[in-house]
C-alpha cells in the first residue's frame, strides 16, 4: 500500500510521459489513445464530483458530453461552411477557436445542467437514476431527429480547431491541452474538496438532515455540485469531438453515460485520481482486449461485476491508503 | 386528418404501452419489494426475442415460441438472481446500477457471440396475421390486436395476483416490511427469487411478442428498458397500476406525437419546416411529460414514497 498522493503523481506524471515518449519515437497512434484517455478522465472527473462527492447517481452525463461536443460541432461546421450561426438583425458566426468553443460548451453545458438538475434533484435515489437516464436519450432521439447538423449522421468537422500560438494538429500538441486542462480540473477538484462549500456538500451527501439543521439547504449544495459537474463534461466532450472531428448522436447514448460511470468506479468512487486511473484502464483494456476478441465486452462485464462485488475502492482502493484529506 | 387514421393511431399507441407495460410491470415490482435496480431487464426482453425467433425458427410453432421465451426469461432471470442480484439487496443503488450495467454488456455481447450480428426475424402466425375489419369500416392488423389483448390480460392477471392471491399478499407485505414478514416465517429468499422470475418471464413474453413486429437484434432491450423507467417515474415506483397508466399515456403520447405534431406545426409554419420541427419535438414529448408529471407529483402519479 502507499499513499494516495504518491499514487496521483505516479499516474499523472506517467500519462504525460508515454506520449511525450511516443512523439519523440513517432508513435501518433499511442498519443491518440493517451489523449482520448485524458478525455475520458476529464469527463470522468466532472462525473465524479456529482457521483462521489454529492452522492447523486447521475446516469445521463452522456447529455453534458454530448452538450460539449455538439457546441463544438455545431460551432466550426458554421465557420467552415461560411455561414452565420443566427442571421438576421443581430449576425452571430461560427469560430474555430478553441478557447471560445471551450467557454460556450461549458455555459451551454452550465445551463442545461442546471435545468436537468433542478427537475431531477426534486426526486432521489432510483428516480433521480432513471430520470438523468431518460434525460440523456430525449436529448439522443432530439439529434437523430435534428436535421440541420446531420442527424444520426454526425456532423464533420475537416480541420482539428486552432488555439493561440499553438499548432493543434500536432497530436502531441492537442495532447498537452487536454492534458492541461485535466490537471487544472484536478487541482480544482482537490482545492474544491477542501472548501467550505465541498465540506458542505460533503455533509450533504452522508447526512442531509444535519446539514439542514445548521442552516443550510443540502439541495441547493447538490444542484451547485451538479451545475459544476454537468460543466467539466461538458468541457470534455468538446475537447472528444475536437479529438475525432465528428460528432454524432452516439454521444449522447446511454452506453456514454455507462461508460462514464464506469471509469469512475473502475479506479474509485471520490478518490481524486480514481477517474483518470479508470478512463487509463479502459482505454487500455479497449486496446488490448479488443485486439485480442471481438468479444471484449464480456471481459469488460465480468471484470466490472468482480469489481462491484469484490474490491469497492475500484483500482485506486486496490493499491493506496485512503488519504487524511478525504473522508 | 380522417377519424380512421385518428383511431388507427391510438390503437397503435395502445399496443406500444401495452408491450410497455409488460416490461413495466415487472421492473415496477422488483424494485418495490427487492428495493433493486436493474438495468439488465432490457436483456431479458432480448433473451426472450432470440429465443422466440431461434424456437420458431427450428419448431414453426409461434406458440412453443412464445413458452420457450417466457422459459428461457425466467432461468436467465433466476440464474442471475442466484449469482449476482441476491448479493445486491442491501448494496446501494450505485453499485446495482454497476452490477446490471456489467450484465448487460455480458448478455449483449454474449448474445451476439451465439447469434452473430445480423438480425433475426420472426414471422407472424399466419391465423393471425391478416388485417381486420372494426366497426366503421377500419382495417387493422389482427396480431396487434392480439397483443392489446394479451396485456390486458396480462395486467389484469396481475391485478389479481396482487390483490386477492397468498402470494400476492406476500408481495405486498414484502413492499411494506421486509423484515416482518421475514420474521413472520415466509422465506424471502424465495419470494424475491419468484418475483424475480415473474418479472423476467413478462420481459421475455413482451420480448418474443415484440420481436415479431420488429427485427430482433442485439441492444433491443435498452430502448424499451429507458422508456420502461420513463412509465415507472411517471406512474409512481411499485404501483402496478400506476406502470399501466403509465404505459399507456407513454404509449399514446410518443405514437400520437410521432403523427400529429409536424400536423399541427404545418398549421402555422412552411410544410418543410413543419416536419422537421414536428419530428423533433415529437422525440421528445415523453420526457416532456415526464417533466411535467415530476413537476407535479415528484413521485409519480400513483407512487406513495420517494426511495
Amino acid at each position: 500500500m502507499i499513499p494516495e498522493k504518491l499514487l496521483n503523481l505516479v499516474v499523472l506524471a506517467l500519462l504525460l510521459a508515454v506520449p511525450y515518449w511516443a512523439s519523440l519515437n513517432d508513435a501518433p497512434f499511442t498519443i491518440t489513445l493517451a489523449t482520448r484517455a485524458t478525455i475520458f478522465a476529464l469527463a470522468a472527473v466532472g462525473l465524479n464530483i456529482a457521483l462521489g462527492m454529492g452522492g447523486m447517481v447521475s446516469l445521463g452525463h452522456a447529455l453534458f458530453f454530448g452538450i460539449g461536443g455538439y457546441t463544438m460541432g455545431i460551432l466550426a461546421f458554421h465557420a467552415q461552411s461560411f455561414t452565420p450561426l443566427i442571421d438576421g438583425p443581430m449576425v452571430i458566426e461560427g469560430t474555430k477557436s478553441m478557447p471560445v468553443i471551450w467557454a460556450v460548451a461549458m455555459g451551454v453545458s452550465a445551463l442545461a445542467a442546471l435545468v436537468i438538475g433542478a427537475l431531477s434533484l426534486r426526486t432521489a435515489g432510483v428516480y433521480f437514476i432513471m430520470i438523468t437516464l431518460a434525460f440523456g436519450q430525449m436529448l439522443f432521439f432530439f439529434t437523430i431527429s435534428w436535421s440541420s447538423y446531420g442527424g444520426e449522421d454526425g456532423l464533420s468537422i475537416f480541420l482539428r480547431n486552432e488555439f493561440p500560438g499553438l499548432d493543434t494538429l500536432v497530436p502531441f500538441n492537442f495532447f498537452a491541452l487536454c492534458y492541461g486542462l485535466l490537471v487544472l480540473v484536478i487541482l480544482f477538484n482537490a482545492r474544491f474538496a477542501r472548501s467550505p462549500f465541498g465540506l458542505a456538500l460533503n455533509a450533504a451527501r452522508q447526512s442531509p438532515d444535519r446539514v439542514r439543521a445548521v442552516g443550510l439547504n443540502p439541495q441547493r449544495l447538490k444542484l451547485v455540485a451538479f451545475v459544476i459537474s454537468g460543466t467539466i463534461t461538458g468541457l470534455a466532450g468538446a475537447l472528444f469531438a475536437d479529438l475525432n472531428r465528428f460528432v454524432s448522436p452516439t454521444m449522447f447514448s446511454w452506453q456514454t453515460s455507462g461508460e462514464i460511470m464506469v471509469f469512475v468506479i473502475l479506479g474509485g468512487v471520490a478518490r481524486l485520481c480514481g477517474p483518470v486511473v479508470g478512463a487509463v484502464a479502459f482505454v487500455m483494456l479497449e486496446h488490448f482486449l479488443g485486439g485480442l476478441s471481438e468479444f471484449w465486452h464480456i471481459y469488460l462485464g465480468l471484470l466490472l461485476l468482480l469489481i462491484v462485488l469484490f474490491a469497492r475502492g475500484g483500482l485506486v482502493g486496490l493499491v493506496a491508503r485512503r488519504g487524511a484529506a478525504h473522508d | 386528418m380522417s377519424t380512421i387514421l385518428i383511431i388507427e393511431q391510438v390503437l397503435n399507441g395502445l399496443q406500444f404501452g401495452v408491450m410497455l407495460f409488460l416490461m413495466a410491470a415487472g421492473l415496477t415490482l422488483i424494485f418495490g419489494v427487492m428495493g433493486l435496480i436493474n438495468l439488465a431487464h432490457g436483456s431479458l426482453y432480448m433473451i426472450g426475442a432470440f429465443v422466440a425467433a431461434a424456437v420458431a425458427g427450428l419448431t414453426g410453432s409461434f406458440l412453443l415460441a412464445i413458452a420457450a421465451a417466457m422459459a428461457a426469461a425466467a432461468v436467465a432471470g433466476v440464474l442471475v438472481e442466484m449469482l449476482v442480484i441476491r448479493r445486491l439487496y442491501a448494496a446501494d443503488h450505485l453499485d446495482q446500477v454497476l452490477a446490471t450495467f456489467a450484465l448487460i454488456l455480458i448478455f449483449s455481447e454474449g448474445t451476439r457471440w451465439v447469434f452473430g450480428s445480423f438480425p433475426l426475424f420472426l414471422d407472424i402466425p399466419s391465423e393471425i396475421s391478416g388485417p381486420v375489419t372494426l366497426p366503421g369500416g377500419i382495417e387493422y392488423p389482427l396480431y396487434r390486436l392480439v397483443l392489446i389483448g394479451i396485456g390486458l390480460a396480462v395486467a389484469a392477471t396481475l391485478g389479481w395476483l396482487i390483490t386477492k392471491t397468498r402470494i400476492g399478499i406476500r408481495i405486498r407485505a414484502g413492499e411494506n416490511d421486509r423484515e416482518m414478514i421475514a420474521a413472520l416465517g415466509v422465506d424471502i429468499s424465495k419470494l424475491y427469487t419468484a418475483i424475480f422470475a415473474l418479472g423476467a418471464a413478462l420481459a421475455g413474453l413482451a420480448g418474443a411478442l415484440v420481436g415479431a413486429i420488429q427485427s430482433v437484434q442485439v441492444g433491443m432491450g435498452e430502448p424499451v428498458l429507458i422508456l420502461a423507467f420513463v412509465v415507472i417515474v411517471i406512474g409512481g415506483i411499485g404501483s402496478i397500476k400506476g406502470a399501466l397508466i403509465g404505459s399507456i399515456l407513454v404509449g399514446l403520447t410518443d405514437t400520437l406525437g410521432g403523427i400529429f405534431l409536424p400536423e399541427l406545426f404545418k398549421l402555422f409554419m412552411a410544410p418543410a419546416a413543419a416536419q422537421s420541427a414536428g419530428a423533433s419535438l415529437a422525440s421528445m414529448a415523453i420526457y416532456i411529460l415526464m417533466g411535467a408529471v415530476l413537476i407535479w407529483r415528484p413521485t409519480g402519479l400513483f407512487g406513495a414514497r420517494a426511495a
